[in-house]
C-alpha cells in the first residue's frame, strides 16, 4: 500500500489504497495530538506556505498546526492583500513563491481549477485547500477519518448529505470520496441547490429531506452561504429551514446510531438545529475538526515523503 | 494571357455533389473550363496534382483580426497568411475589436488595412449597434456603402427587442444580412460551461442547452416580424435544430452555422481545465455534438466557420472561469474538419457546401464553385496525409488553438487567390 501522488489536488486522482494509508497515517497523528509533546520532526528543515487567495480561519489555521507540528517552517500568505489587488495573475504569483523554494504550497482560491493551475507552474508539492466548487480532497478525508472511527468503517454506509450542493466544493469531495470507497451517497435539497446532473455522478437525489434521511448511517449537513439565502436560489431562510434544516423530528427518521456531521462553520437555526449540533452522542462536529489536524499531517507526511524520494531520484 | 491546367485532381465539386479525377484550366484569375473540355486545352503551365483534391476555396464568416486594438494577437498580416495556409481563400471579419467596427471611418481602416497586407481576400463585417452595446442601429447604409457584407454584435447578445426589432427592419429595407448569437443572455449569465456530469464534477458555473434554444426561438419570432435576412452564427445543440428547422420551412430567409470546434470537440475535452478549449458557446455534450454533425450532413445547418480568435498567452493561463474565450482555427479548419470526413459523418463535397459553397452563396459572393467564370480561388490538399500539429509553427500570430499536439490527417499543399498561388511549394 502506498501513497503515490505528488500533489493532493482533489479526490478524483486517489484510489481507495491511497485514501486508506492517509486515513491510516492519520490515526497515528490523532494519538500524537492527544498526547502531551505534540512535536514531530517529519517535516524538518522544509518550507510550508499557505496561499488563501480566500477567507478561512479554520482551515488556514489548522493546516498551519498541521506544518508546525511537524517543525515545518510555516508561513501565511494572506493573498487578498497582496499582489493579486495589483493585477498579479495567478502565474506570476505562483513563479515568484517558486523561486523562493518551498516544500509544500497549501493554496485556497476562489475559482475551480486555479490550484490544478498553480501546480503546473512549481516544483514543490501543492495541497489543494478549497477551489471554487470544485474540490476541498483534506475536509472529504477529514469527514471519511471522523465516519471511520465513529461507524468502525468506511463501506457500505448510508450517507446523506444536506444542503447547498451545487456550490460546494465539500460536497463534490465527499460524494467522490464515499464512492471511491463504496457508500451509498445520498444528496438532499431543494433542486435550485441540487442540479439533476449529480444523478449522473452516481448519487440518489431526494428533494424531499425525510425521505432522502431514512436509514442514514450518516447526516452530513452542508453550510448555507448568507448571499444564497434570499431569493435567489430560495425563497427564505425560514421556509429553508422548515424544509431541510436538521431537527428532532427530520433526524428520528435516519438509523438510531446516525452521526451528524457539519464542514462548518455552521447557521444555527437555519441549516441545523442548536441542540442537535451540541449532542455529543450525535453530533461529531468538533471531532471533525480535531481529525482535520491529523489528516492533513499525513497528507503533508505522505507528500513530503514523495517529493524527498523525486528530489533524490533527480540528484 | 497565360493559362494554368491543374490535371490529374480530385476535383471536389459541392454544387453537383461530385468529387471525381479531373482538370481544371485557369487563366485571369479565373475558371476557364473544368473536366474534360479542360483536358484538351494546351496550357501554358501544367501541374500534376497527382491524385490530390482540388476543391474551391474556403470562405470563412466570422474570423477575428485583432485590428485595431490588439494587433499583438492577430494583424491582417498573420491572419492572412494563416488562412492562406488553411486554405482559406476569403475570411470574412468579426467587428469585435477594440473599438468596434461600427462606422465607416473604422471600416475604411480595416480595409485598407486589409489590402495591404493580407494574402487573401478579406471582406468586412460591421456591428449592427453601435459599441456592440445593443442600444443604437450603427449607420447601416452608409457601412453597405463602404463595404460591409453582413452585420452583427458578434457574441454580444441584443437584449432589447425593441432595438433589435428596429434595426432588422431597417436592415431588410437596406437588403443587409445580419448575423446573430442566440443565447438568452440572462440564463448563462457566469456560465463557462454547459449543465450536465462534466460542469457538476468540475464545479463549473455552467448554462442549460436551452439558453440558446431560447434565444433561436426569440430571434425567429423578431425575423418573423421583421421579414429580415438572417443568419445564426453558431447552432450547437440538438435543441435548436427543430425551431431552426421549422423557421426554414416557414420560409424565412434564415441560414445557419456551427464552428468547427463544436463540430469535433465535446466538453469532456476541457478535461482538467485546458483553458485553449475555452469557446463561447461553451463546448457541449456528445449527443449534441453529434445532433449538429448529422445537421451539417443533411444541411440544415450550411455553414461551418472556423470563429477564428486569437487571444494570447496571458489571456488564457488563468483559471478556466477567468480566461478568455476563443480559440485560433484558420490553419486546423480543414484538418479537423476531415475528422468528419474520416469518420464517414460527412462527404467531401457536403463539407465544401458547407465550408465554400454556402458561405459565398449567402454572402452573394461568386466564389465557392468549381464552376466556369468563377474565380479561381481554390485549395489542394491532401486528404489523407497524418501529422501532428505543433502550435508553435502556426502562422497565427496566438496560438490558443484546442488542437495542439493532436494527430489530423489531411494537409493543405497549395491555395490560389483569384489564380495566384499564396500558399504551397512552387510547381
Amino acid at each position: 500500500m502506498s501513497f503515490r501522488q505528488n500533489h493532493l489536488l482533489g479526490i478524483e486522482p486517489l484510489a481507495p489504497d491511497e485514501i486508506t494509508a492517509i486515513l491510516d497515517l492519520a490515526e497515528d497523528y490523532v494519538a500524537l495530538n492527544r498526547s502531551d509533546n505534540k512535536n514531530t520532526d517529519v517535516l524538518r528543515g522544509l518550507t510550508q506556505i499557505n496561499m488563501f487567495f480566500e477567507n478561512s480561519t479554520r482551515t488556514q489555521s489548522s493546516f498551519e498546526i498541521a506544518g508546525q507540528r511537524l517543525g515545518a517552517h510555516v508561513m501565511n500568505m494572506a493573498m487578498q492583500a497582496s499582489s493579486i489587488k495589483k493585477g498579479e495573475t495567478l502565474i506570476d504569483t505562483a513563479l515568484t513563491l517558486n523561486a523562493m523554494h518551498p516544500d509544500l504550497l497549501v493554496v485556497r482560491h476562489p475559482h475551480s481549477g486555479a490550484v490544478d493551475l498553480l501546480s503546473q507552474k512549481v516544483n514543490c508539492a501543492v495541497l489543494n485547500a478549497g477551489d471554487g466548487r470544485h474540490e476541498h480532497p483534506t475536509q472529504a478525508l477529514l469527514d471519511a477519518l471522523t465516519i471511520r472511527r465513529a461507524k468502525g468503517r468506511l463501506h457500505r454506509l448510508n450517507i446523506a448529505i444536506c444542503g447547498d450542493i451545487a456550490h460546494s466544493r465539500v460536497a463534490r469531495s465527499n460524494l467522490l470520496l464515499l464512492h471511491k470507497m463504496e457508500n451509498r451517497v445520498k444528496l438532499i435539497g431543494p433542486p435550485t441547490l441540487v442540479p439533476s446532473a449529480f444523478a449522473e455522478l452516481g448519487c440518489e437525489v431526494y428533494e424531499d429531506m425525510q425521505e432522502g434521511l431514512k436509514g442514514a448511517d450518516v447526516v452530513m449537513m452542508l453550510r448555507l452561504q448568507k448571499e444564497r439565502m434570499d431569493g435567489g436560489f430560495i425563497p427564505s431562510e425560514r421556509e429553508y429551514y422548515h424544509r431541510y434544516g436538521l431537527d428532532q423530528a427530520k433526524l428520528s427518521l435516519a438509523a438510531e446510531d446516525a452521526i451528524v456531521m457539519h464542514p462548518g462553520p455552521m447557521n444555527r437555526g437555519v441549516e441545523i438545529d442548536g441542540t442537535i449540533a451540541d449532542d455529543i452522542n450525535r453530533s461529531v462536529i468538533q471531532e471533525q475538526v480535531e481529525m482535520g489536524v491529523a489528516v492533513r499531517m499525513a497528507a503533508m507526511e505522505l507528500l513530503a515523503r514523495n517529493l524527498q524520494e523525486r528530489r533524490a531520484a533527480a540528484a | 494571357m497565360t493559362t494554368t491546367l491543374l490535371t490529374n485532381a480530385r476535383l471536389i465539386d459541392p454544387e453537383a455533389e461530385i468529387a471525381d479525377l479531373g482538370s481544371l484550366l485557369m487563366a485571369d484569375g479565373k475558371i476557364l473550363a473544368t473536366g474534360a473540355e479542360a483536358e484538351q486545352a494546351a496550357a501554358d503551365h501544367v501541374i500534376d496534382c497527382r491524385g490530390l483534391c482540388l476543391a474551391p476555396g474556403i470562405v470563412d464568416i466570422g474570423v477575428k483580426v485583432c485590428e485595431p486594438g490588439e494587433r499583438h494577437k492577430e494583424s491582417f498580416g498573420t491572419a492572412g497568411a494563416s488562412a492562406a495556409a488553411g486554405g482559406v481563400t476569403t475570411i470574412v471579419t468579426r467587428p469585435d475589436t477594440l473599438p468596434s467596427i461600427d462606422n465607416p471611418e473604422t471600416l475604411e481602416f480595416v480595409s485598407r488595412r486589409a489590402r495591404e497586407d493580407s494574402p487573401v481576400k478579406v471582406l468586412h463585417m460591421a456591428a449592427l449597434t453601435k459599441g456592440r452595446d445593443g442600444r443604437e442601429m450603427t449607420e447601416i447604409g452608409f457601412l453597405l456603402d463602404a463595404g460591409a457584407v453582413a452585420f452583427t454584435d458578434c457574441d454580444h447578445v441584443v437584449t432589447n427587442t425593441k432595438v433589435l426589432s428596429r434595426a432588422l427592419t431597417y436592415a431588410r429595407a437596406r437588403g443587409a444580412l445580419v448575423i446573430g448569437h442566440i443565447q438568452e443572455p440572462g440564463l448563462s449569465a457566469g456560465a463557462c460551461a454547459t449543465t450536465g456530469k462534466f460542469a457538476a464534477l468540475r464545479g463549473l458555473p455552467a448554462a442549460s442547452p436551452m439558453a440558446e434554444r431560447m434565444g433561436i426561438d426569440r430571434d425567429i419570432s423578431l425575423l418573423e416580424m421583421t421579414g429580415a435576412k438572417y443568419h445564426f452564427d453558431q447552432v450547437t445543440t440538438a435543441r435548436a435544430l427543430p425551431p431552426l428547422e421549422r423557421a426554414k420551412k416557414n420560409g424565412l430567409d434564415v441560414t445557419a452555422g456551427v464552428s468547427i470546434h463544436h463540430l469535433t470537440l465535446n466538453e469532456y475535452d476541457v478535461a482538467d481545465y485546458r483553458t485553449f478549449f475555452k469557446v463561447k458557446p461553451p463546448l457541449r455534450s456528445e449527443d449534441d455534438r453529434k445532433a449538429v454533425v448529422e445537421a451539417v450532413a443533411s444541411g440544415l445547418i450550411d455553414i461551418i466557420s472556423s470563429m477564428h480568435t486569437p487571444q494570447d498567452e496571458e489571456s488564457k493561463r488563468l483559471p478556466f472561469e477567468e480566461a478568455a474565450s476563443g480559440a485560433v482555427a484558420l490553419e486546423t479548419l480543414l484538418p479537423a474538419a476531415m475528422r468528419l470526413v474520416h469518420a464517414g459523418d460527412l462527404t467531401l463535397p457536403v463539407l465544401f457546401r458547407a465550408l465554400s459553397l454556402n458561405p459565398a452563396k449567402r454572402l452573394g459572393l461568386d466564389c465557392g464553385r468549381l464552376a466556369v467564370g468563377a474565380p479561381a480561388d481554390l485549395v489542394l490538399f491532401d486528404p489523407d496525409a497524418p501529422f501532428v500539429l505543433d502550435r508553435f509553427k502556426m502562422k497565427s500570430k496566438s496560438k490558443n488553438t484546442p488542437f495542439d499536439s493532436a494527430r489530423m490527417q489531411g494537409k493543405v499543399r497549395a491555395t490560389w487567390v483569384n489564380g495566384v498561388q499564396v500558399h504551397g511549394a512552387e510547381f
